[in-house]
């Protein structure tokens, strides 16, 4: 008994000798994921672009010299002719084939472009992310009816994933008709299944960790084990992947805009239509197109590094 | 009336297979038929090679995995048949320690939501302020410093960390802990800290531990009772020094023979029983005794076809083996080709170094296969020499 009490006080030594007067506070995973995200030079390119083209869509209406549809030079070009008017000092990236100023129209374009990658992108998330926690918790807790009910929600899921998404997005425009909304549902739409399979696997592999058992040892409520245990654990490739599809949506709603599914409306220019229009033009005023062209490649740029630079530095592996 | 009593436990995993429908084409025993009983305020430790169901018995307790049929009384409830929600009620008194002390902290969460969770899970203490109070009391009791609550996981070394797996159990105020390996993945210092900090609070706590391990020393150590799983099964169960001093079960004797003697002129002179072959698959368990297919005293009658009851041998010393009396004695010679060598000389250089080869983290139990054994002496002529290990 004598030796037990020295072990004791031993022991409340040791806890007074490590014991600082100073709180420590700890180091989460996502705080640590964002130290290591500042040190990345690819996360600070992407965000550098993402922060110069965000700026440009919030301020871009107004920085604009003139209106996007006003016809000032409609007197200068010819397109018939092949007569179009290039840079110069007034207009900065040209006139278009209506005799409209190109930057102006780039400007208020990039709000559009945005508006659709952001939109689209967050329909994607918010529905397959719903998608996935209900099926992942299911599959992960809910015993032999849960996992009946994720089977067939990912049948479901599949289907649609089978589908190839630019014709999936074509039908849909095809039944709503043509806007700059249709655009976006299409294009959301067609990421669901991908966000709820993303959330779905990253459960099941979380769901068997041996912190869940413990949870569940512990006495834990299923709902608060899906809650505060696996979901927590399962978000990093899901943040990746929005910040990826953000690209892919951009890209995507040009696709859609080209094909002639996106807003018609003269007033409110958005890239992918504006690219459309210059493709009868391709061959006298190549720079037409290369403008929107350009715009959307560095924007999906833009979020592509971030997002490789987010999975680099939420990869669990690389902790160090 | 035991604290905790296990009746014909069985667990049954089915294998399923299918395109569309999952068709049940047969079953894992991974328990199959163990009854043990756990008296308050003692340590039973549960020992056996892995894969021998060891640590599905130590979840089933908990409900964490389906209980196929058997009972689990628990201070006279019947846990096996509990709904699911009285079933998460009651695990406020069963608590359990995990094996990997890292990957069962949630590495999203720092120490004092990690403890906190299953007080509020419970209704234990009022509101975050109490909790915190109690919290800091249990990181004390554990060795851990106050500051460690708003540290993360990953920030601890990983005798810390199991510190804190105990610390998550101890704050429910449990009077069962099950512990699975509490102390095999760490560093053989650290090993003793942990051991000792179990063995203080069970002392100052009065708490009742099942103890689930395959380190046949650190089972030794903390345990009062000893029981010996093998596929599924348990061979035997006798007082933790009995079963070390005598083992009867021809598969614990094989288990001790493993563990290296500390005096060099007995480990010289001593006999080790090597076991051929590997742990059969528990989804297609040998019919009879489960030991016969390895067993060295295997005998053509009963053995094949009848699986031997746990029965006391005298002085609670449990064996479940047909030919116990018989082995004893010496009346049954050994029959199948066993690897019993006498440790001497070069052979025995040789021997060790092909053990230390196969594995030194290993269950003791695993000894190197026939193929694997090129040093064992022809098995007829070494066993006559040498009569009964154990035994002696």
């Amino acid at each position: 008994m004598t030796i037990l009490t020295n072990k004791a006080d031993k022991i409340d030594r040791l806890a007074e000798l490590t014991q600082s007067s100073e709180t420590v506070t700890g180091t989460s995973l996502w705080r640590e994921a964002f130290r290591r995200m500042r040190s990345s030079k690819m996360a600070i390119i992407g965000a550098a672009i993402i922060a110069t083209f965000v700026l440009v869509a919030i301020v871009g209406p107004w920085l604009a010299p003139h209106g996007p549809t006003a016809q000032n030079w409609r007197s200068e070009v010819f397109p018939n002719q092949g007569k179009f008017i290039g840079m110069r000092g007034e207009n900065w990236f040209g006139l278009d084939h209506l005799g409209r100023d190109m930057f102006s129209r780039w400007l208020v374009g990039a709000r559009q472009t945005l508006l659709v990658g952001v939109v689209s992108m967050l329909i994607g998330l918010i529905i397959g992310a719903l998608v996935g926690v209900l099926s992942g918790a299911a599959a992960t807790l809910g015993g032999k009816v849960g996992q009946r009910f994720d089977t067939v929600i990912m049948r479901f899921t599949d289907i649609m994933l089978s589908l190839p998404s630019l014709l999936l997005a074509v039908s849909i425009a095809a039944v709503l008709g043509q806007s700059l909304t249709t655009v976006m549902i299409a294009v959301g739409v067609v990421q669901i299944p991908i966000f709820a399979r993303l959330l779905r696997g990253s459960m099941l592999v979380q769901g068997g960790a041996d912190y869940v058992l413990a949870a569940k040892a512990v006495g834990i409520r299923r709902k608060r084990i899906v809650l505060t245990q696996i979901l927590p654990n399962s978000l990093s490739p899901v943040i990746v992947q929005a910040t990826l599809s953000l690209a892919t949506a951009i890209i995507e709603a040009a696709a859609l805009s080209y094909l002639g599914l996106g807003n018609p409306d003269p007033a409110v220019p958005e890239w992918g239509v504006m690219l459309s229009q210059a493709q009868r033009f391709f061959d006298n005023e190549p720079m037409m197109a290369a403008y929107p062209a350009v715009g959307i490649i560095i924007t999906a740029l833009g979020f592509t590094l971030l997002g490789e630079a987010m999975r680099e530095a939420l990869d669990p592996k690389l902790r160090g | 009336m035991s604290l905790l009593e296990l009746d014909g436990v069985k667990v049954h995993f089915p294998v399923k297979k299918g395109l569309f429908f999952d068709r049940t084409v047969g079953h894992v025993y991974a328990v199959d038929g163990v009854s043990l009983s756990v008296e308050s305020g003692q340590t039973y430790g549960l020992v056996g090679e892995s894969g021998c169901g060891k640590t599905t018995l130590g979840r089933a307790v908990l409900r964490l995995n389906d209980i196929t049929e058997g009972g689990v009384v628990f201070d006279g409830t019947d846990l096996a048949k509990l709904p699911s929600e009285e079933m998460r009620a009651f695990r406020r008194r069963l608590q359990m320690v995990f094996q990997d002390p890292l990957g069962s902290l949630n590495p999203r969460q720092n120490i004092e939501s990690i403890l906190a969770e299953g007080m509020a899970a419970h209704g234990i203490g009022k509101d975050a302020a109490e909790r915190r109070k109690k919290i800091e009391d249990i990181l004390a009791k554990v060795g851990l410093p106050s500051n460690a609550m708003s540290r993360y996981p990953h920030e601890f070394s990983g005798g810390q960390r199991q510190r804190i797996g105990i610390a998550r159990a101890l704050v429910l105020e449990p009077d069962v802990i099950i512990c699975d390996e509490p102390v095999s993945a760490l560093d053989v210092s650290v090993q003793a800290q942990v051991i000792n900090l179990l063995e203080e609070l069970q002392e100052s706590l009065g708490l009742t531990y099942l103890v689930i391990a395959h380190d046949l020393a650190v089972v030794r150590h903390i345990s009062d009772v000893i029981g010996v799983m093998y596929l599924g099964g348990l061979v035997e169960e006798a007082p933790s020094d009995a079963l070390y001093a005598g083992p009867r079960h021809p598969y614990t004797k094989a288990l001790m023979s493993a563990v290296p003697v500390p005096d060099p002129e007995v480990e010289d002179r001593r006999e080790r029983i090597l076991l051929h072959g590997d742990l059969p698959s528990p989804a297609n368990p040998p019919t009879g005794c489960r030991f016969h297919t390895r067993c060295p005293w295997v005998q053509e009658t009963k053995c094949a076809t009848e699986r031997p009851p746990l029965l006391d041998t005298g002085d609670g010393h449990k064996v479940a083996c047909h030919f116990t009396a018989e082995i004893e004695a010496g009346t049954v010679k050994q029959t199948l080709a066993t690897g019993i060598e006498a440790v001497i000389g070069t052979e025995t250089v040789a021997a060790e170094a092909v053990e230390t080869a196969e594995g030194e983290a290993e269950s003791p139990a695993k000894v190197p296969g026939q193929g694997d054994a090129p040093v064992a002496v022809p098995a007829k002529d070494g066993a006559q020499d040498q009569g009964v290990p154990g035994g002696s």
